[in-house]
């Protein structure tokens, strides 16, 4: 219980830090930063979707950026015709994005190991074609949106310090969301199935149905990380659905943390804002970021989470 | 008498050109504990696989509780009743032991799709694999995790989470491969005590434990079955001791 206590606590200290980003870059005249928080949160919303299966379920799924798209293109798409609707957007994107899960996931989860790993990144890099097949829709090119989700009076996105603390309590209620999941029996049931597959269904479980609903969950969170990031960039290109970047939101998975639910969060902030740094000195700043990568890994089996913290209780 | 709990027919599977089962016919009777022997690579694993639904037997029947399962997949099976323990030890090695049990516990209290109460805090979970984790003497290792159990831990780990199940008909590959006498003599115990309350076939290796405990025995070799009887008149056949126990005895 008191370990509980201790991860609910790592999470609001977490929060509340980010929660300052805005007051402390408007003292330092840095506004630049509280844009690239609010992708760091996005991709931490992201990563988080793909820890539920990939760290929980062992699911390891190389197409998750997909969802990311999906997500992102429902916001575009809808704008473009004209439906501004911020509701409307952000249930399509969710929609759009467990439906295609739904798809992928009764296709691929047929599968397993590096087939299922395979099929999952054939998936995502056929749904980046279809992308750059939407003539219609820009293409290669991509999209711009004219104005970000429109949720009435009540939250104007338009606004980047609302649109931060919009993506921070989405950020909030995942997080939340999935403390409780991961402890759930549903939860406990997707470890079970990581730890040993074969003795779950003699217990009598069928494994199927629940391993297809973590990937629909964790493909819909995406999808909301999806529309998050197109309100933040008010463009959607099918970049964002490239195989690179499904890797980039493994990579923070890995490097924050697997099977935790911090993790992702750390691994999202501590990737993107060495990308922002490195980047700045050299275009190969990747060179810098793989050893990284491979260091934590060597010394941690859970990551940057396993460094700051001692050994991760059976149902982390 | 009333219909066997478990009847079999005609069951045959293949790998490639071998015959692993052949034509078995087997049936276990309520209650009964049901020794399956024979030589290694006799099919006895094979058969346990195909009774639980893990592999997919090429030709044959099987019935149990007078409906045909062959069609269902392993985890149907074990929805009704089929438990099965592995000849190399299958747990969660991450959790603790008291975690693997309630897993178990879990399988067979409704479904999963329960999102939001902590299942470590849910007493319905718990309380009976406590219970079980007890009835198998390993109450002091609940919160340890299962990889530090020792061998014989691990075993009963294992057993105690297929009688978490509450099954009906048990399918035990051995359940003393690898383990000491005193460990070895602990299980045969329990077992023992089981005798009545639920069928059990019993794959073992280990003579003294299938004549203490067995009330019929089944030989196979090769695929085949070549005897089934009471357990004394399986000691006295010409042919079993030729196949099979007069080379133990050797
Ligand atoms: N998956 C498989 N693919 C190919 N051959 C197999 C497979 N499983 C078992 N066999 C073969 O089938 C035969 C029966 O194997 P099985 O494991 O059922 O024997 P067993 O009676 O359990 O032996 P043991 O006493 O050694 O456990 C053996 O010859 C084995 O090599
Ligand atoms: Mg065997």
């Amino acid at each position: 219980m008191r370990a509980i206590d201790a991860r609910g606590i790592a999470a609001l200290v977490c929060l509340t830090a980010l929660a300052l980003v805005p007051v402390i870059a408007a003292a330092a005249d840095a506004p630049f930063y509280v844009g690239l928080f609010a992708r760091v949160m996005i991709f931490a919303i992201a990563a988080l979707s793909l820890d539920l299966i990939l760290g929980y379920g062992g699911l390891v799924s190389f197409g998750h950026a997909a969802y990311l798209g999906i997500g992102a293109y429902a916001v575009a798409i809808l704008s473009f015709h004209g439906v501004t609707n911020g509701f409307v957007h952000f249930a399509a994107a969710l929609a759009a994005a467990a439906v295609a899960a739904l798809v992928i996931g009764i296709v691929s989860l047929r599968t397993s190991g590096v087939y299922f790993i395979m099929i999952t990144l054939a998936f995502g890099q056929m749904v980046y074609y279809l992308g750059i097949s939407l003539n219609q829709y820009g293409g290669d090119d991509g999209l711009s949106i004219g104005r970000p989700s429109d949720f009435g009076g009540l939250v104007d996105l338009a606004d980047p310090t609302i649109l931060y603390y919009f993506v921070l309590a989405c950020l909030a209620l995942f997080l939340c969301l999935g403390g409780r999941a991961v402890r759930s029996r549903f939860g406990v049931l997707l470890q079970g199935v990581r730890s040993n597959e074969r003795r779950m269904v003699a217990l009598g479980f069928p494994v199927f149905r629940y391993k297809l609903a973590a990937f629909v969950i964790a493909g819909a969170v995406c999808g909301v990380a999806g529309a998050l990031f197109a309100n933040l960039t008010l463009f959607v290109s099918p970049g964002i659905m490239h195989w690179t970047r499904s890797g980039e939101i493994m990579m923070m998975v890995i490097l924050g943390g697997i099977g935790t639910l911090l993790g992702p969060v750390l691994g999202a902030a501590v990737y993107l804002l060495l990308e922002s740094v490195l980047s700045r000195w050299s275009e190969h700043w990747q060179a810098i970021l793989g050893p990284l990568l491979i260091i934590v890994v060597l010394f941690s089996k859970s990551g940057l989470m396993g460094l700051i913290r001692a050994p991760r209780p059976p149902h982390g | 008498m009333v219909e066997p709990l478990l009847a079999t027919s005609g069951l045959t599977k293949r790998f490639g050109g071998l015959v692993a089962a052949n034509d078995v016919a087997l049936g276990v009777e309520p209650g009964e504990i049901h020794a399956v022997i024979g030589p290694n690579g006799a099919g006895k694993t094979t058969l346990i696989a195909a009774l639980a639904g893990e592999l997919r037997p090429d030709a044959g029947t099987i019935r149990f509780a007078g409906t045909d399962i062959s069609r269902l997949g392993p985890a149907r099976r074990a929805a009704l009743g089929i438990a099965r323990s592995f000849q190399i030890t299958s747990i969660f090695r991450e959790f603790t032991a008291l975690d693997n049990v309630a897993l178990a516990v879990q399988a067979h209290a409704g479904h999963s799709f329960r999102f939001w109460r902590p299942a470590q805090g849910d007493a319905r979970l718990r309380e009976p694999a406590r219970a079980a984790l007890a009835e198998i003497g390993l109450a002091d290792r609940a919160d340890m995790p299962a990889a530090a159990l020792s061998h014989g831990e691990k075993r009963a780990l294992e057993l105690a989470m297929v009688l978490a199940t509450r099954p009906r008909l048990l399918l035990l590959d051995e359940p003393t491969a690898g383990m000491g006498p005193a460990d070895s003599a602990d299980i045969v115990r329990l077992l023992a005590g089981l005798k009545g309350r639920l069928a059990i076939v019993l794959v073992e290796h280990d003579m003294d434990a299938v004549f203490a405990l067995a009330d019929r025995v089944t030989v196979m070799v090769y695929g085949r079955i070549i005897a089934t009887g009471l357990p004394e008149a399986i000691r006295a056949d010409a042919q079993v001791r030729r196949a099979y126990l007069g080379e133990e005895d050797s």
